[in-house]
């Protein structure tokens, strides 16, 4: 069995600084990490192949050249093999360009029975990509996994958290899932581990290598209909309340309960 | 104002015949953009035959296209982009709105996808341009920005927070056409519901008050006087991602960045210090207090009220006010 794992490089989110009167967003000194919630899927993919005995995961990436490093972990971490998506064409790619880009990388790996992402990027924030590679394959797909139930031959069974309720689902391969943080609590790679990714070949792909699937006016900025005119550092929401002291906790609850009692709500 | 495309269309959720409210807030954004530019407001819904769509002319749709079938009684992705794509196709819109909530977010891309035009994801603001175009405005890199986004392509189409925007006001007075869609093909089903495990029983984002406990809480039995507060106040328990992982409290009560976002009228945190991941998913509360003992905790910066007490002391002294004040 197949496994695909997408996965993206982002800056530290605690790193990333931003600037509220010039509106710029400095990622500059942000240092560079898997997308914690790839990490997830990865993790998945992995217990999978425990489960199945004969699972081959493959984790890939397309972003510039230094993503090599976040796959590099990834086959710390335990992915067999890593596929880096990387050329100049393809910046400023949206999520529909994205998809189309991995849709292409993905057809040109070979087969494949599973398609595996985290629920979305903690940069982008979108959790669009999962969905439309999935549309962009002819995939059936299941959304916020929490568990995979089963793993059969030509299909897989899965928990959704979805539609305000819990769903077991059966997806017939090949499939794509996207899985929430809840599913498992990702392994931490072993220092011998680590020590091997390092030498581990990572494989590229640019756009002359998938232009059996994919037309130049589909990648990068021009191929991308979503554009950012604007961005706004909107200013740190703050209120003005009264803290009272712990001497003064008494009149703080009468207070709040004054508050209560003014918005009806007993 | 230019028109683009031919009218505004709200792709509707429903759940077991029950309207899902981001529909009634979309239909109220969908008419003010449509005051402006002049474009036709129309809903697209799926469900089973007993499904109560005056409601949504009663909201202010002016055509319903209603797929009426007990297949769309279940959450399949597949066969309601099948629906949708099919209305989008016919009709011709010029925006595709959609609730950001799980499934509209499971079922927009493959839309937008199938239709080969862009999306925008989890919008909190949408306005027209001088040209008719719309900006969608969406926070972005863990909600620190707030980004202004165009599509070239038509339909543009944009998923839309839950409790952002006011529902439409209902008026039974209001006169619409429903027009039935005879549905696609029965897929070759890829993917099948096998079963519902667990039907969420109370959303927490619907809560009108929040009583949410965080690293302060040392043991799962002292959330018992967090339960019993919110009981008073007819509301419902939150948690901080910190207790959430410790497995005192299920998923289900988190509130923050990767929880819910919630929007109730009162939000007491208690013994929360407020990680900026935290208040990302409670900062436009109505109300905010902060029990906490420590007095430089960042949650008091967003606080209405802030109370630096330990909330062992603080938590049962404001149980027995209440109950107090409620006996007189």
């Amino acid at each position: 069995m197949n496994i695909v794992v997408l996965v993206k490089q982002v800056p530290d989110m605690e790193q990333v600084k931003f600037n509220r009167e010039k509106g710029t967003v400095d990622r500059s000194s942000a240092g560079a990490e898997v997308n914690p919630f790839d990490l997830n899927a990865l993790e998945t993919a992995v217990s999978i192949r425990e489960l199945t005995g004969n699972a081959h995961v493959c984790a890939v990436s397309m972003g510039p050249p230094q993503a090599a490093n976040a796959l590099r972990e990834c086959i710390a971490r335990g992915a067999d093999d890593a596929l880096l998506v990387s050329d100049a064409k393809f910046g400023g790619s949206d999520t529909r360009a994205t998809s189309l880009i991995l849709a292409a990388a993905v057809r040109a790996a070979g087969p494949f029975d599973l398609v595996i992402a985290g629920e979305k990027t903690v940069d982008g924030d979108t959790g669009q990509v999962g969905p439309e590679l999935a549309e962009y394959l002819g995939l059936p797909h299941a959304g916020y996994v929490s568990a995979v139930q089963s793993v059969g031959e030509d299909s897989l069974d899965v928990v959704s958290d979805i539609w305000e309720g819990t769903f077991l689902k059966r997806l017939k391969f090949p499939a794509l899932i996207s899985v929430t943080k809840d599913i498992n609590q990702p392994r931490l790679p072993s220092f011998r581990s680590k020590m091997a990714a390092r030498k581990a070949e990572i494989r590229s792909v640019g756009f002359d290598g998938l232009t059996e699937y994919l037309k130049p006016e589909n990648v990068g900025f021009k191929g991308s209909p979503t554009k950012v005119k604007k961005i706004e550092v909107p200013p740190a929401l703050t209120r003005d309340g009264h803290v009272y002291r712990e001497d003064e906790a008494g009149d703080g609850l009468d207070a709040l309960l004054a508050a209560i009692g003014e918005r009806r709500i007993l | 104002m230019q028109k683009v495309g031919k009218g505004i269309l709200v792709l509707a959720e429903q759940k077991h015949g029950k309207l899902h409210k981001v529909t009634y807030e979309l239909l109220g954004k969908a008419a003010e953009l449509s005051r402006k530019c002049g474009l036709p407001v129309w809903c697209a819904v799926a469900g089973p035959e007993e499904l109560p769509v005056e409601e949504l002319v009663f909201r202010g749709a002016q055509t319903v296209f209603f797929g009426a079938d007990k297949r769309f009684d279940t959450p399949d992705e597949l066969l309601l982009t099948r629906f949708f794509k099919q209305v989008v196709r016919d009709t011709e819109p010029g925006i595709c709105l959609m609730g950001a909530t799980s499934f509209g977010r499971s079922v927009a891309p493959r839309l937008a996808a199938a239709l080969g035009t862009g999306l925008t994801a989890d919008c909190t603001g949408l306005e027209l341009d001088e040209d008719g175009r719309l900006v969608q405005i969406r926070p972005a890199f863990s909600e620190n920005i707030l980004a202004h986004i165009k599509t070239d392509t038509l339909p543009q189409m944009a998923t839309v927070r839950y409790k952002e925007f006011p529902e439409a006001a209902r008026d039974e007075g209001r006169k619409g056409e429903v027009v039935r869609v005879e549905l696609p093909d029965p897929a070759d089903r890829l993917a099948e519901v096998v079963s519902e495990l667990k039907s969420q029983e109370a959303d927490i984002s619907d809560a009108e008050v929040i009583v949410a406990a965080g690293r302060g809480v040392k043991e799962a039995k002292d959330l018992g006087m967090i339960r019993e507060l919110a009981e008073l106040l007819g509301g419902q328990v939150g948690a901080s991602r910190a207790i959430v992982d410790d497995g005192l409290i299920g998923r289900e009560c988190q509130v923050g960045y990767s929880g819910s976002r919630v929007k109730p009228k009162l939000y007491i945190a208690c013994g929360i210090s407020g990680a900026p991941q935290h208040l990302a998913g409670m900062r436009e509360s109505g109300y905010i207090a902060a029990i906490n003992s420590d007095p430089s905790a960042p949650i008091f910066n967003i606080a209405d009220i802030g109370i630096c007490e330990d909330l062992y002391r603080a938590v049962p002294e404001l149980i027995r006010k209440i109950r107090a004040a409620k006996d007189k």
